[in-house]
C-alpha cells in the first residue's frame, strides 16, 4: 500500500459564487522511501497541493477529494487535533526561503527543541543532546555553539540546514521539500540537495521534491509529476518521461533546459503564460499555448489517462503518432 | 546588551536639556506674572510689584534665570512653590502616587483588553467581531476625554449610582497613607482593622474604575488597532507557516510564534501612549477631582507658579522618557536583531 494516496483532489479559493480552482482533480501516490518530483511553473498548484494535504491552508481554501490518505489515516475526516499529531512528526515540510522560514525571535536551538518536546516528549539533557545530534546530522559546523544563535546570525544555507534539522527531527515517513534550493546560491544548492538525498536514504523516508529545476529531478527522483495550471499533465517514471515525454507541455519544459539547446541558435520556449482565474480555456488548459493544438483540444477537456509507462492528460499524446 | 543600554542612555541627555528649555520658555510666554496673579483684580503699585519680582528673583535677565534654574537642578534642588512655599519635590512626591495608581490601572486595563481585542480581531479577520471591535476602537480613539468622562459620570454615577462621582475614597474612611497607593493602603487598613475599615478597598476600587476607563479609552483603542494590524502582518510570515507545519497547537502558533513578533511595534506604541496618558491625566484628574499631579499642574499654571510648572513638567517628562527608555530596552529583548545591532 502506498504511503500517501491522493485521489481527485481539488482546492478552491475565493468566494463560493466566484471560485478559483488552484488545484483540480489531482491524483498522486507516494510509496515508502521513494523520491517523487513535482515540477511545474509558478502558480501551477504544486505548493498548494502539499499545503492542503498538511492542513496548512487554515480554512482559506476549500478542499475536496475522493481520497486523501496518509499511512492508512484519512486526512479528510481527521480532526484538527489528530492531524497535528501527524504533521511535523510523520509528515514534515521544508520551505523555499530559509531566511524567512525561521522565527527571528527564537534561537535555532529553541526552534528545533520545540518539535522534539511536542512530538517526542523529550526534555532536559536528552532534549539538548538530540538537538545537537540533529544539527550534526545536517552538517552544521560548531553545532554546540550554534544552538544559541538567532536566525539572523546564520547564512541562507545554514538556515536551510536548520529547517531540515527541524523537519527530520522526529524521523518523518514523508518529507516534503518545497523548492528547498531556489533561494540559495548555486554552490549551496548542490550541497543542500546532496544532504537531502543522503538523509532520505539513511532515514528511509519518502521525499516529495517540489521544484522547477528539471535537472535536479532527473538526478535524484524516481517518479515525476508534471503540473500545469492546477492539474497533473503527466506522470511517470523519471527515465521514461525524460526520454519520451508524452505531454506536449513536458516536451516543451524539457526543450527549455539550456543544456538541451547547445549549438542551437535560440533557447526553445513555450510562448504565453499559465491561464489565470478569468481566462481559463474551456478545452484543454494548454490549448492556447500548445504547438500541436487541434479543434478537439479547444472544445473538450482531456482526462488523465493511464498508459503503460505512466499517465497523461492529452487527447493526442506524443507517443501516439498515428492519432495526430 | 550592556552597550545597547549605554548607547540609549547617551541619547537621553540632549532630550533632557531640550525639555528644561521648553518648559522654562513656555511658561514665561504666557501673559501675566506670579505677582499679578496673586494680587488679582486689585490695582498694583508698580514699586510693590518690582519689589515682589525682585524677591522672587524674577527681575534678573532671562538667561541668568535659566542658568540659576539649571544650577539648582544640577544640585538636585527643585525649588519651592511661589504660592504654598512648599518644596516642589515634596508636593510632587505627595501627589504622584495618585496619578501613578491611576496610570497603572489604565495601562493594565488598556494593555489587557487592547491586546486581547487586537489578537482576536486579527484571527477572526473580516468577522462581525473584527468590524465591531475596530469600529469601537475608532470611536474610542476619536472621543474627547472630558466629554466622555462627563457622559460616564452622568450615566454610571448619577443615573445608576454604581460608582462615586469624584475623589479617591469615601470621606467616611480614615486611612493612614502608607504607600500613597489607595488600593494598597485600604487593603492594608482593612486587614489591620477589619471592623472599622470594612469595604474600604472596594470603595477605593470603585473610585478608580471610571477615571481608569475614561483615561484608558484612547490607549485601549490605539493598542487594539496596532495589535490587530501587526498580528495580521506577522500571520502572513513564512515562519508562522513553519510553526503550523511543526504541528504546534493554534494557541502556541498565535501566542508564542506570532504575538511575540507582533508585540514589537505594539510595545513602542504603548510607550508613546504613556505620554498621551500624562496629557489625558490632566483632564481626567480635573473632571474626577482626582488629587494627582495633573490637577496640580493645571492649578500651578493658572497661578503662574513658575517653579512648580517648570519642575513638575520636567518630572513628568522625565518619567515619559524613562518609560520610553524602558520600552527601548524591552524592544531589544523582544527583538534579537535590534539587540545585536552595532
Amino acid at each position: 500500500m502506498s504511503l500517501l494516496q491522493i485521489k481527485n483532489l481539488s482546492v478552491e479559493f475565493g468566494s463560493e459564487k466566484n471560485p478559483f480552482r488552484a488545484v483540480e482533480g489531482l491524483d498522486l501516490t507516494v510509496d515508502q522511501g521513494e523520491i517523487v518530483g513535482i515540477v511545474g511553473e509558478s502558480g501551477s498548484g504544486k505548493s498548494v497541493t502539499m499545503m492542503a494535504m498538511m492542513g496548512l491552508l487554515e480554512g482559506q481554501g476549500r478542499i475536496v477529494a475522493d481520497k486523501l490518505e496518509f499511512d492508512g489515516k484519512d486526512l479528510l475526516t481527521i480532526s484538527a487535533r489528530a492531524r497535528r499529531k501527524i504533521v511535523g512528526k510523520d509528515i514534515s515540510m521544508i520551505f523555499q526561503d530559509p531566511m524567512t522560514a525561521l522565527n527571528p525571535s527564537f534561537t535555532v536551538g529553541y526552534q528545533i527543541m520545540e518539535v522534539l518536546k511536542l512530538h517526542q516528549g523529550l526534555h532536559g539533557a536528552a532534549l539538548k543532546q538530540r538537538a545537537l545530534e540533529l544539527m550534526e546530522m545536517v552538517e552544521i559546523p560548531a553545532a554546540a555553539s550554534r544552538l544559541a544563535a538567532y536566525p539572523h546570525q546564520l547564512s541562507g544555507g545554514m538556515s536551510q540546514r536548520v529547517a531540515i534539522a527541524m523537519a527530520i527531527a522526529c524521523n518523518p515517513k514523508l518529507l516534503i521539500a518545497d523548492e528547498p534550493t531556489t533561494a540559495l546560491d548555486v554552490t549551496i544548492q548542490a550541497q543542500i540537495m546532496e544532504l537531502l538525498v543522503s538523509l532520505q536514504q539513511s532515514q528511509n523516508m519518502a521525499l516529495i521534491l517540489i521544484t522547477h529545476d528539471l535537472a535536479v529531478v532527473a538526478e535524484v527522483a524516481q517518479r515525476l509529476a508534471v503540473m500545469y495550471a492546477g492539474q497533473v499533465a503527466e506522470m511517470g517514471k523519471v527515465p521514461d518521461i525524460f526520454r519520451h515525454p508524452a505531454h506536449p507541455y513536458t516536451e516543451a519544459l524539457l526543450k527549455s533546459i539550456p543544456e538541451h539547446s547547445k549549438g542551437a541558435h535560440r533557447l526553445s520556449t513555450l510562448p504565453g503564460i499559465v491561464p489565470g482565474q478569468y481566462d481559463r480555456p474551456s478545452g484543454c488548459l494548454l490549448s492556447p499555448r500548445c504547438p500541436y493544438v487541434q479543434q478537439r483540444c479547444r472544445d473538450e477537456r482531456p482526462e488523465l489517462t493511464p498508459y503503460p509507462q505512466g499517465a497523461v492528460r492529452c487527447h493526442f499524446p506524443l507517443y501516439d503518432k498515428e492519432s495526430r | 546588551m550592556f552597550a545597547f543600554i549605554l548607547r540609549r542612555l547617551g541619547l537621553l541627555l540632549p532630550t533632557f536639556f531640550g525639555i528644561t528649555l521648553i518648559t522654562f520658555g513656555l511658561i514665561r510666554l504666557i501673559p501675566g506674572d506670579p505677582v499679578e496673579v496673586m494680587v488679582g483684580e486689585r490695582t498694583l503699585d508698580p514699586q510693590m510689584h518690582a519689589d515682589a519680582m525682585h524677591r522672587l528673583g524674577l527681575d534678573k535677565p532671562l538667561y541668568l534665570q535659566y542658568v540659576d534654574y539649571l544650577g539648582n537642578l544640577a544640585s538636585g534642588n527643585l525649588g519651592e512653590s511661589l504660592v504654598t512655599k512648599e518644596s516642589v519635590w515634596k508636593e510632587f512626591a505627595t501627589l504622584f502616587p495618585a496619578t501613578l495608581e491611576l496610570a497603572r490601572m489604565v495601562m493594565l486595563f488598556a494593555a489587557v483588553f487592547g491586546l486581547l481585542a487586537g489578537v482576536i480581531a486579527a484571527i477572526k479577520r473580516g468577522s462581525i467581531f473584527d468590524h465591531g471591535v475596530m469600529g469601537l476602537a475608532l470611536t474610542g480613539f476619536s472621543m474627547p476625554i472630558f466629554w466622555w468622562g462627563l457622559i460616564l459620570i452622568m450615566f454610571f454615577s448619577v443615573k445608576l449610582g454604581w460608582t462615586p462621582v469624584s475623589g479617591r475614597l469615601d470621606l467616611a474612611f480614615d486611612i493612614a497613607p502608607r504607600t500613597g497607593f489607595m488600593l494598597i493602603d485600604t487593603w492594608l487598613a482593612e486587614a489591620a482593622d477589619p471592623e472599622i475599615n470594612a469595604g474600604a478597598f472596594k470603595d477605593a476600587l470603585m473610585h478608580l474604575i471610571l477615571p481608569a476607563i475614561v483615561l484608558g479609552t484612547i490607549p485601549l483603542a490605539v493598542i487594539a488597532r496596532m495589535t490587530r494590524s501587526s498580528m495580521l502582518e506577522v500571520l502572513r510570515e513564512d515562519y508562522v507557516r513553519t510553526a503550523r507545519a511543526k504541528g504546534l497547537s493554534p494557541a502556541r502558533v498565535i501566542f508564542i510564534h506570532t504575538l511575540r513578533n507582533a508585540l514589537i511595534p505594539v510595545l513602542t506604541v504603548m510607550g508613546l501612549q504613556v505620554g498621551t496618558l500624562m496629557g489625558g491625566a490632566v483632564l481626567t484628574e480635573t473632571i474626577f477631582s482626582w488629587p494627582g499631579i495633573g490637577k496640580w499642574l493645571i492649578d500651578a499654571i493658572s497661578r503662574r507658579d513658575y517653579p512648580v510648572v517648570q519642575n513638575g513638567i520636567l518630572m513628568v517628562a522625565t518619567l515619559v522618557i524613562l518609560v520610553n527608555f524602558t520600552v527601548d530596552i524591552l524592544y531589544g529583548i523582544a527583538n534579537p536583531r535590534i539587540r545585536h545591532a552595532k
